[in-house]
């Protein structure tokens, strides 16, 4: 057995930067007792962005006006291209526009629940109290979002709640909110406040004296390698789900921001915290490069069901209605359809595995809006989910308005991320991450239309707040130059990786390693996790490593656009956090959210946490590639959601 | 099923480019036009030659990144991007010509990838609301009527991919510089920038290169959104009624 599963314990990390007293006042303390940097002096500091998705777009741009300068990255041709733009139903606001019971306290209450009690109460309690402020600001922006007769906007339900408070633009919701964004950062860079970089992504930090002072960034286009300064770095680069190669991620979207800060210092907490959504089209086969989402929405009004028989194979509408399962309804009467992801998933999973799945080989369910259409009219049907309808028919060849869909489950959110305090602070002093990129609010499994909120949330108002104050804090940073021996250093590390990729001149393709790794994550640190499982993919993931170093082969040079270098460079990084992840499940011997340990589940085949051993979160310090890391617990406090077997029955 | 692609090869941005022919063997009809593409390329690193590069991220058909001229037509023969046009369209056998986007604003950047840059400055120059953070009135303060919201809705949907542009016979970006002014100037949020707005982005337009518009048509029958073609006469005369007004003045 590998030695890296022999992980040390050190010290407990803590979040210094929580205030205390009553829970909804603690924002309103922590900004008043945060320190200002008056207006003048915002213009000689330097802060970088990497990433230009809902967090770091609103970052960007609100950094901006704030009067800070924002010297902004992102991978893609034009920062409007980040993969929020693909996030489809909703974001969730405690407005209570429908006086359906929402409250700030309710939203807040259900996140927590939702996220099987493994969230920081202080940050998500703040983030509800925020969301009302997003769709104040995204709506004067300009956000279409969808309106009634009246006027006034309309809203729908998701996953793991009984009130409507999902504010939605048809099933573009994050296009439509990425491009709020997006505009307001345009605004900004045509003031000249944010220097944009599109076409560049960030290879390494650079750390200088324990602070966080920049980053070494290639260019796309010119593979030139390169160093950018600042007081102070955010990273806005999204989750890390392609380490799973088949995911609702974007192509490019990657952890090497990511994970090269964690190999600079900045602990990374709960990587085994992986979402798989449950409704994803099924996939066709070995070619597939991707898996797309059919939206949660679709759960309000669609059907979940399977035949009642194992190996039926029928086709769904020659089988009658009592030979039918519409297994959600039938074991979580209260909500239906509309249970959360990790539950819907994990069920989705139970049934196929018993046999009764359908479509090519039995991996998927039916999503069926026949009771819809008859209900509310095709018409209607159409108007709600007209464009989701229409990519899953161009997708499949099939058209769900006549049969239903098939569905099953696919990796599509990472809760897990860089370990922040409540100020959204790495422990890396002066390096921030927001968004997906860090661990904070969504616990163990993330509600629908809550990740739109979490970005804008820490973008639009969080850490334009809290940067504040570090900054405040430091105001006179010594000047660091391509010349310091550290920059030297980082820089020179850069690039003999990439020669080395280069060099190795091997016989097989990045892509033919990332799939091995992919598939490897998938059966042991998927939907359900054993010791076992875990332990023979740490076995594996140092052996796929090694053959990577030795049979990698990368065509062309480093100094030319050069996409088969961007993808190798990115499965270097992968390698690695597969590790931690499987090391991160392997020690969580508990199910909690989407983390489901098959040794820990209830009679009735529910999660089992077991909060007295693993009430934390996991946050683990680098020691070497390969070398076993170092855990530090945070952990949680729950003074007002008290922790409970959750039930949606 | 077996195919014959014929794919535009340019080093870099200076370097001439030609047609190059390839073949491809074992494609399946479920497979995106984008995964045969990577079937190609896995082919061609292991034989030792360079790869193919083309735009992709999200193959979901959102972001607006990919972008190839496929038998002539921009995204291919389907009304969709290319990422989400599926194998499924073309028989065995087929000959298909692969190039990149055409146009004088869009300089090929290598292989199939073009530099859309000129696309942001166009919305640099008025294509948002100026309301910074934190400065937002309450959401229901202000009711939009649902068909001014759904307008704005149609209009917001462009992925600024840039298939107007490459399906133009002018290399005009009407339609996407119409979509952002018609979004915003519909809305009352959009109302106090209305005139600057539509002057600044055509002006910018005009500045990247782009081509004049002689209202062909055949941006709105490529565009994978549906913007429709009378979102250039809404612009057309949000420009006349601001260009009125501001002389006004």
């Amino acid at each position: 057995m590998t030695d890296y599963v022999h992980y040390t314990t050190g010290e407990p990390v803590l979040d210094t930067k929580a205030p205390s007293g009553p829970i909804h006042e603690r924002w309103d303390k922590r900004r008043f007792e945060a320190r200002l940097v008056n207006p003048a002096n915002r213009r000689k500091h330097t802060v970088i962005v990497v990433g230009t998705g809902l967090a770091g777009g609103s970052a960007g741009a609100t950094l901006a006006e704030q009067g800070y300068h924002v010297v902004q990255f992102c991978y893609q041709d034009s920062p409007r291209r980040a993969h929020s733009i693909a996030a489809q139903g909703g974001i969730n606001a405690a407005k209570n526009y429908r006086n359906d019971g929402d409250s700030i306290h309710r939203l807040f209450y259900d996140t927590v629940k939702g996220g099987d009690f493994r969230a920081r109460e202080s940050n998500v309690h703040r983030l509800a109290q925020i969301s009302v402020e997003i769709i104040d600001q995204c709506v004067a922006q300009g956000v279409p979002f969808a309106r009634e007769y009246g006027g006034l906007l309309d809203t729908r339900s998701f996953g793991g709640v009984q009130v409507s408070r999902t504010f939605y633009a048809r099933g573009q919701t994050g296009q439509q909110l990425l491009l709020g964004a997006y505009q307001a950062l345009s605004r900004q860079i045509a003031a000249g406040n944010v220097e944009m970089h599109p076409r560049t992504e960030m290879l390494d930090l650079v750390v200088v004296d324990g602070r966080a002072r920049g980053i070494v960034a290639r260019d796309l286009v010119t593979g030139r390698i390169d160093t950018y300064f600042a007081d102070a770095v955010v990273l806005a680069s999204g989750g890390y789900g392609n380490v799973f190669y088949l995911s609702t991620n974007a192509m490019n979207s990657n952890a090497t921001a990511v994970w090269r800060a964690h190999r600079r210092g900045a602990y990374f907490a709960n990587p085994c915290f992986t979402q798989i959504h449950p409704t994803c089209i099924p996939r066709t086969g070995d070619h597939q490069s991707k898996l797309t989402l059919m939206s949660e929405s679709l759960r309000n009004d669609g059907r979940i069901w399977v035949p009642k028989a194992h190996g039926d194979t029928r086709a769904p509408n020659r089988i009658p209605e009592d030979e039918r399962d519409y297994y959600l309804e039938r074991i979580y009467p209260s909500f239906g359809n509309l249970v959360p992801r990790d539950i819907a998933s994990r069920a989705a999973k139970n049934v196929c595995d018993e046999g009764r799945g359908v479509g090519p080989g039995g991996q998927g369910v039916y999503l069926d809006f026949a009771d819809a259409i008859g209900r509310m009219g095709r018409q209607a049907v159409e108007a709600k989910y007209g464009n989701l309808f229409d990519m899953y028919q161009r997708i499949t060849d099939e058209d769900p308005y006549e049969v239903p869909m098939r569905i099953y489950p696919a990796v599509h959110y990472t809760m897990g991320g860089l370990w922040v305090d409540y100020d959204l602070q790495t422990t890396v002093p002066g390096l921030f991450a927001i968004g997906e990129a860090n661990f904070s609010d969504h616990g163990a499994n993330r509600l629908g239309a809550s990740a739109l909120m979490q970005g804008l949330a820490d973008g639009y108002f969080v850490l334009p707040a809290t940067i504040n104050d570090y900054l405040a804090r430091n105001p006179h940073q010594e000047p660091v130059t391509a010349e310091h021996p550290v920059v030297q250093e980082v820089l020179a590390e850069t690039g003999d990786r990439v020669n080395l990729l280069l060099s190795v001149g091997g016989d097989r393709t990045p892509d033919s390693f990332h799939r091995e790794l992919g598939e490897l994550m998938w059966e042991f640190c998927g939907m359900a996790r054993t010791d076992a499982g875990l332990r023979k993919a740490l076995e594996r993931i140092p052996q796929i490593r090694e053959e990577f170093w030795r049979r990698i082969k990368v065509p062309g040079t480093g100094e030319e656009f050069n996409q088969s270098l961007e993808k190798a460079n990115r499965i270097v990084d992968y390698l690695e956090l597969a590790e931690l992840m499987c090391l991160d499940a392997l020690h969580r011997a508990e199910s909690c959210g989407g983390h489901f340990r098959e040794e820990s589940q209830t009679p009735d085949g529910e999660a089992a946490r077991r909060d007295d051993e693993f009430g934390y979160a996991a946050a683990w310090e680098f020691t070497g590639t390969g070398t076993a890391p170092t855990l530090h617990r945070e952990d949680l406090v729950f003074e007002y959601v008290h922790p409970t077997q959750r039930s949606y029955a | 099923m077996k195919l014959t692609l014929r794919v535009w090869r340019q080093r870099n941005a200076d370097a001439p480019g030609a047609m190059s022919t390839y073949d491809v063997d074992g494609i399946s009809s479920d497979m995106s036009f984008l995964e045969m593409l990577d079937v190609l390329n896995e082919q061609l690193i292991l034989s030792g030659e360079d790869p193919v590069a083309f735009d992709h991220d999200c193959r979901e058909g959102i972001c607006g990144a990919c972008s190839l001229v496929i038998n002539g037509d921009a995204h291919g023969p389907e009304r969709t991007t290319t990422c989400q046009l599926h194998m499924r369209s073309f028989r065995d056998g087929d000959t298909i010509d692969i190039e990149p986007w055409r146009a004088a604003a869009f300089p090929v950047i290598k292989d199939l990838v073009v530099d859309r840059s000129a696309f942001d400055r166009i919305i640099q120059a008025g294509g948002y609301v100026t309301a910074p953070t934190g400065s937002a009135p309450e959401a229901h303060a202000t009711p939009v009527p649902k068909a001014d919201a759904d307008f704005a809705f149609e209009h917001a949907e462009c992925i600024g991919c840039g298939a107007c542009v490459a399906a133009c016979p002018n290399g005009a970006a009407m339609l996407f510089t119409s979509a952002k002014v018609n979004h915003l100037n519909v809305l009352p949020q959009g109302a106090p920038e209305r005139e600057t707005r539509v002057l600044d982005m055509v002006a910018q337009m005009d500045a990247e290169g782009f081509g004049g518009c002689t209202l062909t048509g055949e941006c709105a029958t490529a565009c994978p959104k549906g913007i429709p073609l009378v979102s250039i006469t809404g612009m057309n005369k949000e420009w006349l009624r601001a260009a009125r007004r501001v002389a006004k003045r």
